[in-house]
């Protein structure tokens, strides 16, 4: 190694250096049996952080359901989740965050990290059919929020739209906990026949290794590191840690990966995200048993004198990690250069459970693959939690406190500008949501994204859903009304909820009170995902969403996807669709106006309980939505949800710039009844004629239902008042995001 | 009638297109940028997309492709070729198309519905003339070329589509990319290579609730008998 630098002796301050506790630098030392050099320490740094090892979660984790009939690879089995869809088909679906790379550079930070998801479906056999990304910002008046959301939207529309898939939903939150640690997740979601997905164990010994797509450079060196720490003001200076993308080679490496998985050559293939080659090669062998040897040196490098450990630790993107059945290497070898894709043979698996990294002959590393990985050799950690004192404040909220406004059109004036609640079109239309022709709900706007599966009758569903607020003030209910809130926005959309994946975004989990968050969090979405029978298939947890100002909101980012048998007769609109329609409200009024926007936001109380909910009544709901929606007695279902109820009317009006005449229910405050955030409920909209059938299947469903009004040609009067009409309400929704970013 | 698509590096819309193609009952098969055999086809379309990554202005490097020298000669000759999006750029880049696709006056990409309105007399069988609901997604598809062409374009009945409101009127309202006289599509003067921004192969599909585009392509397919 006279070539290089002399890399320093590892001892303690060495590894706490690469975030290395000095009890796991004795662990490696047990492992090896003598004390690792300084590249040996390197992938164990990326290996046992957080990022790749899940140290902190992964007890809590493991109690999430994740098995059920439909589950082809579950939780932590595969790169990315994967379900029967009937026909022979499956979906697979992931979410992943890219957090800390987006709040440092915004633009390469939220590309990498569309570009980083669909390599966990393509990889995987499928080919990705949808993006959805799930973004929380600042204070949106706020000029750094500004820049930052304008490098996020442009950073997902530069990578998406030229990977050319499209981007079909997700949300768009605001709130002045996320000042400095903005959150970006995506989403992905793929369909794969039966019997052509590819696995990511290695295989048997003797099989050649190929890494295959662009050249590997110095960029995201520790990254998984870096993203396993809080956010201060010295992260400006990991600025190299943030890689950079290249949509144009991930397209032609999608091509090429899904060719060469079907030509049935491939023995088994991993991308390569957080901890590149040493991630890669390390979780395969340990899946198989196997080890690998691996010669550095023929690594095609984007720069002369890169050594081992840069070598092993680089995130440059767009690379896969390909095992070829030893006597079909050249079938791999014609496929990705016909795709003008690098691909180079670097070493072969054996069978001794041993990594053996050389360069240029010269052995710079030996591990036995299972120490490095998360249910190998990677430490598991319980850590402490205690109760944050805010919940007292929680709990002393009090509504009767809270002064009934005067006008309903003054707050209605309010509530139409603010940041959560607009219309995002300035966003989502950077975007391309079309390509690939399967996107329903560009003509036909529903709750959850619609996608149809061509050649099939079958459409895909899929949403993101996190009220942060909710989780905050009661992290199990709130969790739970989140996977809650998923499904009823599949349910809307006509379909049957099948999984979940999860994102979950926190702050340092060494603090006891974000522990205490984390941990009720995931109790509360084992008991929403064991209700409604849709396992967790995997995910991303992402702790350390914290500045010296404190953490984050606890935001667990739910991803859902369902199944419409047949798009044609089932899928959903949440559109009104004619003026005469009856609209009625299904599941209770409440009077409640905890947790809300318009709490929050006009009335600026900021700590308030959860609003109400209950299981018995949102399972009853969604069934009955689905009853409706498949026996054709309803035109439309829209979930209520941010904003509450006449939001809800006013988002089923606007598609087709109807209006709607309604009334409120004395029983209840009236700001309660129209801006109230009480979960399970539903607008649904639907003919005169059907009223009756209506009716009697909700009253035999044990379902309330409130006849809110009708469907008018435009004009919108509530309680008898004048509000004008659709198009002077649909103007300033649909444009304010805009007049506050071009100013 | 024989489509022939072709996928260049960077094609995304090329399998948008010969599905579209074949659900409209015409037969479609995919050419391959390397290969400048053109297999017969009636007609050869350059789908949208981002050729060699859009890397130094689209279609730029597309045009270099072996197979778009069998694509001009094909062109020379009188054979049909339809360029969408990214097609229609690498069109004008390879010459075979007046004028040029600049940034979109918003400098931001567009991805939504939008209306043109086919001008009359142009194809053998006229599309109606309407506003045709197809859907737009570029950055760069703001068409401009100088004051001469201009004229002749107009002289000479080339110009194919120009974005409209709902009810056919063109307007600068209705003009989504800056687009010098709204126009969204073009033809040469030989009246056999067209090109044009917004999508109709996603409007194309009773699926997605809107088959406007399967008429245009219907309406232009009739060109070539």
């Amino acid at each position: 190694m006279s070539q290089f630098p002399t890399l320093p002796q590892v001892n303690e301050e060495v590894a706490g250096k690469l975030g290395v506790l000095p009890e796991e630098l004795t662990k490696i030392q047990e492992v090896l049996g003598r004390n690792p050099n300084f590249t040996e320490l390197s992938m164990y740094a990326v290996m046992w952080s957080e990022h790749c090892s899940y140290k902190n979660s992964i007890l809590w984790l493991k109690k999430l359901p994740k098995s059920g009939p439909r589950v082809m690879a579950a939780a932590g089995e595969e790169n990315a989740g994967l379900m029967d869809i009937g026909d022979g088909l499956a979906v697979c679906f992931k979410i992943e965050s890219h957090n800390h790379p987006s709040a440092i550079e915004p633009f390469q930070g939220a590309a990498t990290g569309v570009g980083g998801i669909h390599r966990d479906i393509f990889t995987m056999g499928a080919r990705p059919i949808a993006t959805l990304n799930s973004l929380r910002f600042g204070d949106l008046e706020h000029p750094k929020t500004q820049r930052l959301l304008k490098g996020v939207v442009a950073g997902i529309s530069h990578y998406g739209n030229a990977f050319g898939v499209p981007t079909v939903g997700g949300e768009l939150y605001f709130d002045p906990c996320y000042q400095t640690n903005p959150l970006v997740n995506a989403m992905s979601v793929g369909i794969v026949a039966h019997g052509q997905t590819a696995s990511a164990a290695a295989g048997g010994a003797g099989n050649p290794v190929f890494i295959v797509g662009s050249a590997t450079g110095k960029d995201g060196i520790h990254g998984a590191t870096f993203a396993s720490e809080d956010i201060t003001e010295a992260s400006e200076a990991k600025l190299p840690s943030v890689q950079v993308g290249d949509p144009f080679t991930e397209k032609l490496l999608l091509e090429a990966t899904l060719e060469a998985i079907a030509s049935g050559a491939v023995a088994g293939i991993q991308d390569m995200g957080a901890a590149g080659i040493t991630c890669s090669t390390s979780e395969m062998s340990a899946k198989s048993g196997a080890g690998m040897d691996i010669h550095l040196d023929k690594v095609p490098a984007r720069e002369e004198g890169m050594q081992a450990f840069e070598l092993l630790l680089s995130e440059s993107q767009e690379r896969m990690l390909v095992i070829a059945h030893a006597d079909q290497k050249e079938v791999i070898e014609r496929i990705f250069h016909k795709w003008g894709i690098s691909c180079a043979e670097i070493g072969a698996v054996n069978d001794t459970g041993i990594l053996r990294y050389f360069m240029h002959g010269e052995k710079v590393a030996e591990i036995p693959a299972e120490s490095l990985v998360l249910g190998g050799g990677a430490p598991v950690y319980e850590r402490t939690w205690e109760e944050p004192p805010y919940l007292n404040e929680v709990e002393a909220w009090k509504q009767e406190e809270v002064s009934l406004p005067e006008d309903l059109v003054e707050v209605l004036e309010f509530m139409i500008r603010r940041p959560n609640l607009i219309s995002k079109k300035w966003v989502t239309e950077q975007y391309d949501s079309m390509v690939g022709t399967a996107n329903m709900s560009t003509n036909f706007p529903s709750d959850a994204a619609l996608l149809h599966l061509h050649g099939s009758r079958k459409a895909i569903a899929a949403t993101t859903d996190c009220n942060a607020r909710h989780i905050r003030s009661n992290p199990r209910q709130g969790c739970a009304m989140a996977v809650a809130e998923a499904a009823r926005n599949i349910v809307c959309s006509g379909g049957t909820p099948l999984g979940v994946t999860n994102c979950l975004n926190f702050g340092n989990p060494y603090q006891p009170h974000v522990y205490w968050q984390f941990k009720e969090a995931i109790l509360g979405m084992k008991e929403a995902c064991e209700k409604l029978n849709t396992p967790v298939t995997g995910g991303n947890v992402s702790f350390y969403n914290q500045s010296p100002d404190g953490p984050v909101f606890p935001s667990p980012v739910i991803g859902m996807v369902g199944l419409v048998e047949d798009a044609d007769q089932q899928a959903m609109t949440l559109a009104f669709q004619e003026a005469g329609h009856s609209v009625w409200l299904i599941g209770t009024a409440k009077n409640d106006l905890a947790g809300s926007e318009y709490v929050y936001a006009y009335h600026k109380q900021t700590l308030t309980p959860a609003p109400a909910f209950d299981w018995s009544e949102e399972l009853k709901l969604q069934e009955l939505t689905l009853h409706l929606i498949r026996h054709k007695v309803i035109t439309s279902a829209h979930d209520v949800a941010d904003g509450g109820l006449l939001f809800t009317l006013l988002e089923s009006a606007f598609p087709k710039n109807l209006g709607f005449q309604v009334r409120t229910d004395s029983d209840i405050r009236w700001d309660a009844f129209w801006f109230g955030e009480s979960a399970s409920r539903i607008v649904v909209s639907l003919p005169e004629e059907k009223e009756v059938e209506f009716q009697k299947i909700a009253q035999e469903k044990g379902v309330n239902h409130l006849k809110l009004g009708t469907v008018s040609d435009g004009k919108i009067t509530v309680s008898g008042m004048d509000l004008g009409n659709i198009s002077d309400w649909k103007s300033i929704w649909e444009n304010r995001l805009s007049e506050i970013l071009e100013g | 009638m024989n489509f022939g698509v072709i996928t260049f590096p960077g094609s995304n819309c090329d399998q948008d297109m010969v599905l579209a193609l074949r659900r409209i009952g015409f037969s479609a098969q995919s050419l391959w940028h390397q290969n400048p055999d053109l297999k017969g086809v009636d007609c050869v379309v350059l789908p949208g997309g981002f050729s060699y990554g859009d890397y130094l202005r689209s279609g730029a490097i597309a045009r270099f492709a072996p197979v778009m020298e069998a694509v001009s000669e094909f062109a020379s000759k009188g054979g049909y070729v339809l360029g969408i999006c990214n097609g229609f750029q690498i069109l004008t880049e390879a010459g075979l198309l007046p004028g040029a696709l600049l940034r979109n006056a918003s400098t931001r990409f567009i991805c939504k519905n939008v209306y043109i309105r086919p001008e009359a007399g142009l194809m053998k069988q006229d599309l109606p003339v309407k506003a045709y609901q197809i859907p737009i997604a570029h950055g760069e598809g703001n068409y401009f070329c100088d004051s001469e062409t201009l004229q002749k374009l107009e002289a000479n009945s080339q110009i194919w589509f120009r974005y409209s409101d709902e009810a056919g009127n063109v307007s600068p309202e209705a003009n989504p990319n800056g687009s010098l006289g709204n126009i969204a599509g073009v033809c040469n003067a030989n009246k056999n290579v067209f090109g044009m921004m917004p999508h109709p192969e996603r409007a194309a599909d009773a699926w997605l609730n809107n088959t406007d585009g399967a008429d245009i392509l219907r309406a232009f397919a009739a060109c070539l008998n």
